[in-house]
């Protein structure tokens, strides 16, 4: 039977673009379904009934929502290129990451982005506090991987592009050259084909991401 | 070589029991060590300096941190027998998503139940709590376990909170096994495994946490 693998996501989102990388760098063939948010399809409703969100998977119809579960799943089924290392203790630090990347960097990095006064400088104190554990975790090597990108790498990757969007936006200055570990990774990251030429459009995202700052700081 | 291992953890939590019941299930011996989080000491500080937190699996040294990829690493170091973790991976998919669920929803619903006070916040922690455990029912379904026939790491990651059912029904004035009979029924399942009902805490040390934690707060 001929594989179906569909990847429900948005043009934007960079949980989705995290799966589009790892399809990508196993050439996996698959259709993707952009969706609208404020829209959403009765599709991606049956496939992700608990949170209703993207990405999510489907691999000859069985649904796979969570991008750290899905990466993981691709991993698993798809064994050429792998993403995680074979070592337990070295798989074991790659989810450590993962999770940082989701459960602390994002959030301090969101707070930061969308809140005012006392509460923005404080999450802007915590994400730095944040980017100054990955930059150690990192110095020294050309990816979290390795030589190669793995988990990690695509877990961070929306340091190479949605953060410096938030940057331009807001005027915040996070990832700068406090970071030269970090900074020379975006680099090495973006020069990567699955990473060049997914990258969302530029020009949108800053219309998007403004709109978006402009909700949360309403001019008074 | 026989391996050392060591569990940084707390007398309650709904995360280190998820650990020694996988190293129990392993039939692995351990030294469990506590942990007094106003008072870390240096091998915490040492073993988990991004984010200081238990559980931490000490193994030949070398730390493993957060209570899932701990279960993880634990299934891949001893494969050879009593299976974590299905091998199928849309299986173990669904166990990890539910395992990030039970993280997402049920803790944080927990600790707003923990201190939240009488009348309406109560009602809505207690509605959003009972909200979860269904869903978690009727994922259950039928089955024995979350894992199916087998007890495996989705049940792992929610039999710890059984402790915390009693303290649940004080604090929140229900019944779980009138709300959520299935959810009883696969708890007391489970306890008769050996791994789980030395693992998991004193109910009563949990219900007199929540009312101390109460008590200082002024609720």
């Amino acid at each position: 039977m001929a594989e179906q693998v569909k990847l429900f996501k948005t043009w934007s989102t960079p949980f989705g673009l995290r799966i589009t990388w790892a399809l990508q760098l196993k050439g996996i063939s698959y259709e993707a379904i952009d969706e609208d948010l404020s829209n959403k399809s009765a599709l991606l409703l049956q496939y992700n009934p608990v949170y209703k969100k993207v990405p999510v998977l489907v691999h000859n119809g069985k649904p796979i929502s969570e991008s750290l579960v899905i990466l993981e799943y691709i991993d698993e089924t798809w064994k050429q290129n792998p993403i995680l290392p074979e070592d337990p203790l070295e798989r074991a630090n790659a989810r450590f990451w993962a999770k940082f990347s989701d459960e602390k960097l994002i959030l301090s990095v969101w707070s930061a982005f969308t809140k005012e006064g006392k509460e923005r400088e404080e999450a802007m104190d915590a994400s730095l506090k944040n980017l100054k554990f990955v930059e150690e975790e990192l110095k020294g090597k050309k990816f979290f991987g390795g030589e190669k990108i793995g988990l990690a790498d695509i877990v961070f990757g929306w340091l190479g592009n949605l953060l410096p969007i938030f940057e331009e936006v807001s005027g915040l200055k996070l990832l700068d050259d406090r970071f030269p570990s970090l900074l020379a990774w975006t680099k090495e990251l973006s020069e990567l084909p699955v990473v060049k030429y997914n990258w969302p459009p530029h020009d949108k995202m800053i219309i998007k991401y403004q709109a978006l700052y402009e909700k949360f700081h309403p001019v008074k | 070589m026989a391996s050392e291992l060591i569990l940084l953890e707390m007398k309650v939590s709904p995360f280190a029991p998820r650990v020694k019941i996988a190293l129990r299930e392993k039939g692995l011996e351990f030294e469990a060590r506590e942990e007094d989080l106003l008072n870390k000491s240096s091998l915490l500080l040492e073993m988990n300096p991004v984010r200081k937190q238990i559980p931490v699996l000490i193994h030949n040294g070398k730390p493993i941190c957060d209570s899932f990829t701990i279960v993880q690493y634990i299934d891949e170091v001893w494969n050879h027998k009593s299976p974590l973790l299905p091998s199928d991976p849309f299986e173990r998919a669904r166990a990890r998503f539910w395992a990030d669920y039970i993280d997402k929803k049920i803790y944080p619903i927990a600790k707003k139940l923990w201190i939240a006070p009488e009348g309406e916040s109560m009602e809505a922690a207690k509605k959003e709590l009972l909200e979860s455990f269904k869903t978690l029912e009727t994922e259950l379904g039928e089955q024995p376990y979350f894992g199916g026939k087998s007890f495996g790491a989705f049940d792992i990651s929610l039999i710890t909170y059984h402790c915390y059912f009693h303290a649940f029904e004080r604090l929140g004035n229900f019944s779980m096994v009138k709300e959520c009979p299935k959810l009883v029924e696969w708890g007391e399942r489970c306890m008769e495994k050996e791994s789980v009902s030395k693992s998991l805490c004193d109910p009563i040390a949990i219900y007199e946490e929540a009312l101390e934690t109460r008590r200082i707060l002024g609720v």
